[in-house]
């Protein structure tokens, strides 16, 4: 059990039974689409650009505890962000969870997200905690279609 | 036929004692391994089944043994290699007591022979404005190559739909076949649902206004025992690697007139009787639809499963499934928040289920970590899905080998599954 306490640790279930921004952005003037085939995970992402930075930001959609607490605390994350910033964050959680399991890894830069460690254990649900993020930068790049992670 | 009724309490009728399941796992290598530090409990059949020894040994005998093209050469193994081919045919034959071996057509899998028929009996009889029946269950394999069809002619595909419980509404359907229908394509055990179709009268309704009908097999094949001609169906497809065979190698049943009057499907050796530049003279059946070399190793291999399956006595394994799936479904019915998805007044081998608030690929990585393996997401029928208005389930697909004990597992984990999410 203790690989899976690593994976469903407690702030992971807290997002996942009471996700942030967890509502369609009428503002928003970016907004894209993403699905896993796989699971049939559906996220979809809306952005309120400003100035420069993300300033509001909110997430729609049917996921696993994975992706919907990774699309929860990735809001919770990027919001005040310039896109360079939001796309830096996403390299560092994409390494962080695809990282080889065997090794020390630690990533305090990530802050809270570093709860998703555990999720380098099980390859195959990478995908579930980046979809969101892949979402997000379709959102950033303008894309209208829907983005999949096959 | 034994068939499950949900509805009923569980069946008084014990496996037959000619059925002994401790003696059969011992035929199943991969049953003694372990995943995660626990004994593997397989209970994803309906994507897979595990092949027994005879087939492993089968597949390496032919290699080390009997390797050689088949209907080419004049030597020794060049004949050896292509009698055991044609062997396979016959054994297929039996298997589905067709009348001709000619009508047995080897393919990679059901995805191939449904492609093969709508490629070539729908390039051929298919037109602007005609119709193709499917129903709202069908695996995605059932669905798109008839969607490529239709779009290619300007035809349309209908579908019939389905009730609450799972089942086809016979009442749609007859309102379905019009004298615009040119085929019926149904899925006879459905992979999402467990849902055993009344297959019979539903090609009696079709023929009796001269429309064909092809069935999907994938999962019917392994769990009942089909008889191409009492059933009068004018397709079959199924796949040897759920029938515990090698994958990569399938059958196409069809009935020999229909067949002949086809155009070929792909075109290559082995399909022709001569070549020039000018014309080309295609082969009779089965061989006009074996274009190139075929999967000869797999099919010698799936013979061997069949006369595995056949030598064990299969009414009695079929007592011993219908009594395991009435098991696992009042087991997991005891489960607070579990929904089961089909509940069909006649099943076999799957039961789908949700879990109140936990999304089944959670389910599936949790008891994954106790060594079993179960599918989740959406079987590839996301119309299905759409219509139980579920994004995916958790399925757990039986096979002869399982026993009581591995449901318990499947049970005990699933509690562990509520524990975490507590």
């Amino acid at each position: 059990m203790s690989d899976l306490r690593d994976l469903y640790q407690q702030v992971i279930l807290d997002h996942q039974k009471k996700p942030r921004n967890f509502r369609a952005l009428p503002i928003a003037n970016r907004q894209a689409e993403g699905f896993n085939p796989l699971c049939g995970d559906k996220v979809q992402l809306f952005l309120k650009m400003e100035n420069g930075v993300i300033q509001d930001v909110g997430f729609q959609g049917t996921g696993c505890a994975i992706s919907t607490a990774s699309a929860s605390m990735m809001t919770e994350s990027i919001k005040g962000k310039t896109p360079a910033e939001a796309q830096a964050i996403f390299k560092k959680f994409q390494d962080l969870v695809t990282s080889d399991p065997h090794q020390e890894i630690s990533a305090p830069e990530l802050g809270k997200l570093e709860v998703f460690t555990g999720v380098r254990e099980f390859p195959v649900r990478v995908k579930c905690a980046t979809l969101a993020w892949h979402t997000l930068l379709a959102a950033l790049q303008g894309e209208e279609k829907t983005i999949s992670t096959e | 036929m034994s068939l499950i009724t949900e509805t009923r309490p569980r069946s008084p009728r014990k496996a037959s004692p000619a059925f002994d399941v401790w003696k059969v796992r011992e035929d199943f290598p991969i049953l003694r391994r372990e995943v995660n530090g626990k004994p593997l409990v397989y209970l994803d059949n309906a994507a897979t089944a595990q092949k027994p020894q005879v087939v492993i040994d089968t597949l390496d005998r032919f290699y080390r043994e009997e390797n050689s093209n088949v209907h080419r050469g004049v030597h020794f193994l060049s004949q050896l290699a292509t009698e055991e081919y044609e062997k396979a045919r016959l054994a297929v034959q039996r298997f589905l007591n067709a009348a001709e071996p000619r009508e047995i057509i080897f393919v990679r899998g059901t995805t191939e022979g449904i492609n093969l028929v709508a490629s070539s009996f729908g390039r051929s009889n298919v037109h602007a404005g005609d119709e193709i029946l499917i129903s709202a269950m069908e695996h995605h394999s059932n669905i798109v190559p008839w969607q490529m069809l239709c779009e290619e002619k300007g035809a349309v595909l209908r579908v019939i739909p389905i009730n609450d419980a799972g089942e086809l509404r016979l009442d749609e359907l007859e309102k379905l076949l019009s004298s615009k229908t040119r085929l019926v394509a149904l899925v006879h055990l459905s992979n999402a649902l467990g849902t055993l179709n009344p297959v019979r009268p539903i090609i009696e309704m079709a023929h009796r206004r001269g429309i064909p009908v092809l069935l999907d097999g994938a999962q019917a094949a392994p769990h009942l025992k089909v008889d191409v001609r009492e059933l009068d169906c004018d397709f079959y497809a199924f796949s040897g690697h759920k029938l515990y065979g090698p994958t990569g190698i399938g059958v196409l049943y069809g009935k020999a007139a229909l067949l002949e009057a086809m155009p070929p499907y792909q075109g290559g050796g082995e399909m022709i009787s001569s070549v020039t530049f000018e014309k080309t003279t295609y082969n009779t059946i089965p061989n006009k639809f074996e274009a190139g070399t075929p999967h000869v190793a797999g099919a010698v291999g799936l013979a061997a499963a069949i006369d595995y399956l056949s030598a064990l006595d299969r009414d009695a394994v079929e007592a011993y499934e219908h009594d395991l799936l009435s098991y696992a479904a009042e087991a997991l019915r005891q489960i607070a928040g579990l929904r089961i998805i089909g509940t069909a007044r006649e099943k076999a081998g799957v039961i789908s289920f949700v879990l109140e608030g936990i999304h089944p690929h959670d389910i599936g990585t949790i008891v994954d970590q106790e060594g079993i393996a179960i599918r989740t997401g959406h079987h590839c029928a996301q119309p299905v899905m759409d219509r139980f208005g579920v994004p995916a389930t958790a399925r757990a697909s039986l096979a002869f080998y399982n026993t009581k004990e591995e449901i318990d597992a499947l049970v005990s984990s699933l509690h562990k599954v509520k524990e975490v999410f507590g």
